[in-house]
């Protein structure tokens, strides 16, 4: 580990102030930490933010919930608003990591953890994510857990997350303060980005940017799931994960708010999947057009092939489930 | 002196059973293990030597090649470089276990990942920043090899075995069978990565670290650095897991000892984890042949077993997928055949159960394939295949407990309750089945020393350089000692870890135990005669409880009988018996799955393990090793998988969170069931190895489960669910 610079802050303003001298920021550190030991990242100052406050979770006057970016990702999990309002959130996050990494990890970093493979962790390794220009390993190589949506010449590696998912789902909003003190809005579903020709950005967020919340809208209803298949039952990244909010009314679909992780370069979400689905009335035929929809740009690479028929055959049963067909696609 | 017994004839006394201390074979609580759980036990790492310099290895990233250049000004702007070292003497890879010499050395280059240099500074974290950072000139040769199958296979003469007419026995079989399967590379992942503190006093080495059979190991490093063997002292009271892979001395070793004698301070060299799969051995990768010719009843009249391994050029070691298979079942008709390819890969070497662990796993899924072809219960099928004798050697097995172990097994699990069609049974989006598999190991004596004393006070010490690398040699060791001589465990100390005491068989192959535990025996033995003379009795009306000596009416505090330490050295070798008879031990697995059927997600619901290993000495640390097995079998069945770019051989996933293995939320209820037993053929205390046993088989109850559950037969393991989508509907 190179020798770096540790400043504590107090309050957001002094975040703000190491945020525009410079300095990277850490919280939990269960992402960053990690890299700094294998030197993928060596900043020479780090902020902490820990201290700052943003650790609460409010009442918007929407009638949403205000996530304060510091708010550790257990206690998310475990607020009763979310439990009762937005249960697809908390699921998502106790999918994710372990107890331990739930523990330290927070809202705004769990955000800006990095996209990443097996490639970008081994620095002997070519890696346009690591080190623009040097090419990408992945491809050719092994490449089981990598995206098969949103990929570029570039970079192949797919955001691990599971929050994300969810909120992706949910059509939160991140609250940014930029380092001059301006404080922006970004709909969540812009905030990470593909990595096309500029593969070492994963989101939106200007050198100095700070996220201090998440703002959830008011609450929806519907059915809420999080189904995330995995290599095995605890402290393993999604091969694919599903978040849903589904909704029935009259026999027709009203609602179906649907993100994907593990699946693409980002956390996945095709508003094409809102416009066939609403309106109509469920069916294992319209549920199949919905998977073609969402996987007719898909490629594999390979080792993550299987990918395209694991989104295929999740998406469909979640649906199938959300709606209250039985196994063979007939209501139950 | 030493006594020594030589195992030419069984030995059926059963002196323990008769031993009236009542302390042997109970789950005593291990002695260190409050020091463990409080973290007070020291480890190689936790020694803190004043002055102790920090090492960290430096990696090469080319596969093949040689190193040509460390530019040491590199890292020369670190604060707290004390100095970069590589030298002829560097070794290529661990050595293999009992070597009792160095494995390859020099600056040549086999494999990506190989160590070739050493970065020591004051701190860990500028030593690993310098291991990082530092320059090296490295001459690459492109005449890798990176799958395995690319290279001619070598035949392992010693392995093969062609008896009857095996292509005769398939075409004439009322059912056969013949079905090839892969397994992928495996790393034990110890908790305790590895560590060396290497230490130089008036020109003797001093060794603290993390090593298995602490004999070979002192040979071994004192052939890598030129030194006379007894100028080295190795240190192992505490290892945090072995497998295997801490058998032979290691790379970190004897960099750490090089840098010590440059710096004239102690060097501390540990492994990160990356570092632990990138340069410590590997089980090999396997593809694997059986056939199977059985006549109507599926009695086997015909067995073929062929395996493809991989090495290192220059490697010995070929993984002996074949181990079991030679005694295992009957058919008279066999045709087995070991080939090993070179690549340049990671060195492969012994894996908990070298052999059995992938051998048995495939076998038994060939069982399960025989019995659904042939309509007949899979314990059944096993029963009706049990030989009378050796089937190519023609001798008798010494006790054998795989009848009874499958029947117990059976009717514990409820095995009845097996769906007979595969798909079969559903709860919800979950489909459900059982599966069972054979265990059998081989069992081995190997010679072992111990010093037993005494004391005038009442009280006795175990000293050997045998180890406990988590496997609870600590407790056995005592019980057998208090056992024999009627002491209360607590009035018995025992002492291990350090080359300057007996040599002991060491941690390795499950014969530690057995080995190891006799060597006390016999001196306790030797003891009990001399306190029998002294009471002028015959050793077999003596009676020793709680610290009192008993002949007929009179009963004597020992510690009166005692004027000073009596001290004997024991040593157990094995004898002629060893190749009259055929040892091994026995058992069965079962497993209980739910498949989901949606996205292929296997979850193992419950698994019994029921085990025939002789004598067992203490019931609570036999049993943690069965579990431990039996949940590693779970990694081998759904998720260890070393995998590799074929490109350069380097290995993709290299850390815990990358290379799975089973977590908490994976294992469920796991039960054990030991089967009484005392093998007199096998050591004079009756017990045999057990620490391997249980991962023999496991994994293919959990995979035979599947296709009950599923219809599926995966034959490339892992079992992961893009291979279970793939076949279900």
């Amino acid at each position: 580990m190179r020798p770096f610079e540790y400043q504590r802050c107090d309050t957001v303003t002094d975040a703000r102030q190491a945020g525009a001298g410079g300095s990277r920021f850490i919280a939990g550190g269960t992402n960053l930490l990690d890299l700094m030991k294998l030197q993928i990242e060596t900043p020479q100052d780090l902020a902490d933010i820990n201290r700052i406050g943003l650790d609460t979770i409010d009442e918007t006057d929407e009638g949403g919930l205000r996530i304060g970016a510091l708010v550790r990702n257990s206690d998310c999990a475990a607020d009763a608003r979310i439990l009762r309002d937005y249960p697809v959130l908390a699921r998502a996050i106790l999918a994710g990591a372990s107890g331990q990494l739930r523990n330290r990890a927070t809202t705004g970093g769990n955000l800006c953890q990095r996209t990443r493979c097996s490639y970008f962790y081994d620095t002997a390794m070519p890696c346009n994510k690591r080190e623009p220009g040097t090419g990408c390993g992945a491809r050719g190589g092994q490449n089981r857990n990598m995206a098969v949506l949103g990929t570029s010449e570039h970079c192949i590696a797919t955001y691990p997350g599971d929050m994300a998912v969810a909120m992706y789902a949910l059509d939160a909003t991140v609250e940014i303060q930029a380092a001059d003190g301006g404080t922006r809005l970004l709909p969540v579903r812009q905030f990470h980005r593909l990595p096309g020709d500029t593969p070492e950005r994963d989101n939106e967020l200007d050198e100095g940017e700070l996220i201090t919340a998440v703002l959830l809208p008011k609450p929806v209803g519907g059915k809420h799931g999080y189904r995330k298949a995995r290599d095995r039952a605890s402290y393993a990244f999604a091969l694919v994960s599903l978040a849903s909010v589904v909704e029935v009314s009259d026999g027709k679909i009203a609602r179906a708010d649907l993100a994907f992780g593990s699946l693409g370069t980002r956390p996945w979400h095709d508003p094409r999947l809102e416009q066939l689905l609403v309106g109509e009335e469920p069916s294992k035929a319209l549920f199949e057009k919905a998977a073609d929809t969402l996987l007719a740009e898909a490629k594999g690479f390979g080792g993550n092939d299987f990918k395209i028929p694991l989104a295929r055959r999740m998406l469909i049963a979640t649906l199938a489930d959300a709606t209250g067909l039985n196994a063979a696609g007939e209501p139950a | 002196m030493t006594e020594t017994r030589t195992m030419d004839r069984p030995d059926r006394r059963n002196i323990l059973d008769e031993a009236a201390q009542g302390v042997i074979g109970t789950p005593m609580d291990r002695p260190e293990g409050k020091l463990k759980v409080s973290g007070t036990a020291t480890y190689a790492h936790e020694y803190n030597l004043p002055g102790t310099a920090f090492g960290v290895l430096v990696r090469a990233t080319v596969p093949s090649g040689r190193l040509a250049h460390v530019n040491e000004t590199s890292v020369a702007d670190i604060e707290g470089i004390l100095g970069v070292y590589s030298d002829e003497r560097f070794l290529r890879n661990p050595a293999q276990g009992g070597a009792n010499e160095a494995p390859v050395q020099g600056t040549d280059i086999d494999y990506f990942g190989q160590a070739v240099a050493l970065v020591v500074a004051e701190t860990f974290e500028a030593a690993r920043d310098g291991a990082t950072r530092i320059q090296l000139r490295l001459d690459a040769d492109d005449d890798g090899v990176f799958d395995p199958a690319s290279s001619p296979p070598e035949a392992q003469p010693d392995e093969a075995v062609d008896q009857g007419d095996l292509s005769a026995a398939m075409a004439d079989a009322a059912h056969s069978i013949d079905v090839t399967y892969t397994t992928p590379g495996h790393n034990s992942a110890a908790m305790e990565p590895h560590c060396s503190v290497a230490e130089w006093q008036d020109g003797n080495l001093i060794l603290r670290g993390s090593y298995q059979m602490l004999k070979y190991n002192r040979n071994e490093i004192a052939d890598a650095i030129g030194i006379d063997p007894a100028k080295v002292r190795i240190l192992s009271p505490y290892v945090g897991g072995g497998f295997g892979s801490k058998l032979g001395i290691a790379p970190e070793a004897v960099a750490a000892a090089i840098a010590a004698k440059a710096l004239n301070r102690p060097v501390c060299v540990a492994l990160t984890r990356q570092q632990v799969f990138e340069n410590v051995m590997r089980r090999s990768e396997s593809k694997q042949r059986v056939r199977l010719a059985a006549d109507k009843d599926g009695k086997l009249s015909g067995l073929g077993h062929e395996a493809w391994v991989s090495n290192l050029p220059e490697e010995s070691f070929a993984e002996p997928v074949l181990q079991a298979t030679h005694f295992l079942y009957g058919g008279d008709s066999r045709k087995l055949d070991l080939y090993l390819h070179r690549v340049n890969r990671i060195c492969a070497g012994s894996v908990r159960a070298p052999g059995e662990a992938i051998g048995m796993q495939i076998l038994e899924n060939a069982m399960d394939e025989l019995a659904h072809e042939a309509g007949i219960d899979p314990v059944e099928l096993r029963i009706r295949n049990i030989p009378d004798m050796h089937p190519e050697k023609d001798i008798p097995y010494t006790s054998r407990k795989m009848e009874e172990a499958l029947r117990t097994g059976a009717e514990a699990f409820g095995w009845d309750k097996r769906p007979a069609k595969p798909a079969t049974r559903r709860e919800g989006e979950w489909l459900v089945g059982m599966g069972m598999a054979t265990a059998a190991r081989i069992n081995m004596l190997q010679a072992s020393e111990a010093r037993v004393t005494l004391k005038a006070d009442g009280t006795a010490i175990v000293e050997t350089d045998m180890t406990d690398i988590g496997t609870g040699t600590y407790s056995i060791l005592t019980q057998i000692a208090a056992e024999m001589l009627g002491l209360p465990s607590e009035r018995v100390t025992t002492i291990l870890g350090d080359t300057d005491l007996p040599p002991a068989a060491g941690s390795g192959g499950s014969w530690g135990a057995a080995s190891s535990g006799s060597s006390v025996f016999v001196a306790c033995e030797e003891i009990r005669e001399r306190i029998a003379e002294r009471l002028d009795c015959k050793p077999d009306e003596l009676t020793l409880k709680d610290g009192q000596a008993i002949c007929g009416n009179r009963s004597t505090p020992l510690a009166d009988l005692l004027d000073s330490d009596i001290c004997v050295e024991g040593r157990i070798e094995s004898g002629k018996l060893s190749q009259k008879v055929q040892s091994a031990t026995y058992g069965a697995h079962f497993a209980e799955v739910a498949v989901n059927a949606v996205t292929g997600e296997t979850r193992v619901r419950r698994m019994l393990g029921v085990f025939g290993c002789g004598r067992i000495l203490n019931e609570k640390t036999a049993r943690s090793q069965c579990i431990g097995g039996m949940t590693w079998g779970m990694g081998i069945a759904l998720h260890e998988d070393l995998m590799f770019d074929l490109r350069d051989g380097h290995l993709t996933n290299r850390d815990l969170a990358e290379y799975h293995v089973p977590v908490n939320l994976d294992v469920p209820q796991q039960d054990v069931i030991f089967i009484d037993e005392r093998d007199g053929e096998s050591s004079p205390i009756q017990a045999k190895g057990i620490g391997e046993l249980g991962i023999c088989g496991a994994a293919a109850a959990i995979t035979n489960a599947i296709f009950n559950a599923t219809g599926v037969r995966v034959r490339d393991y892992p079992a992961t669910l893009d291979k279970i989508i793939a076949e279900m509907a």
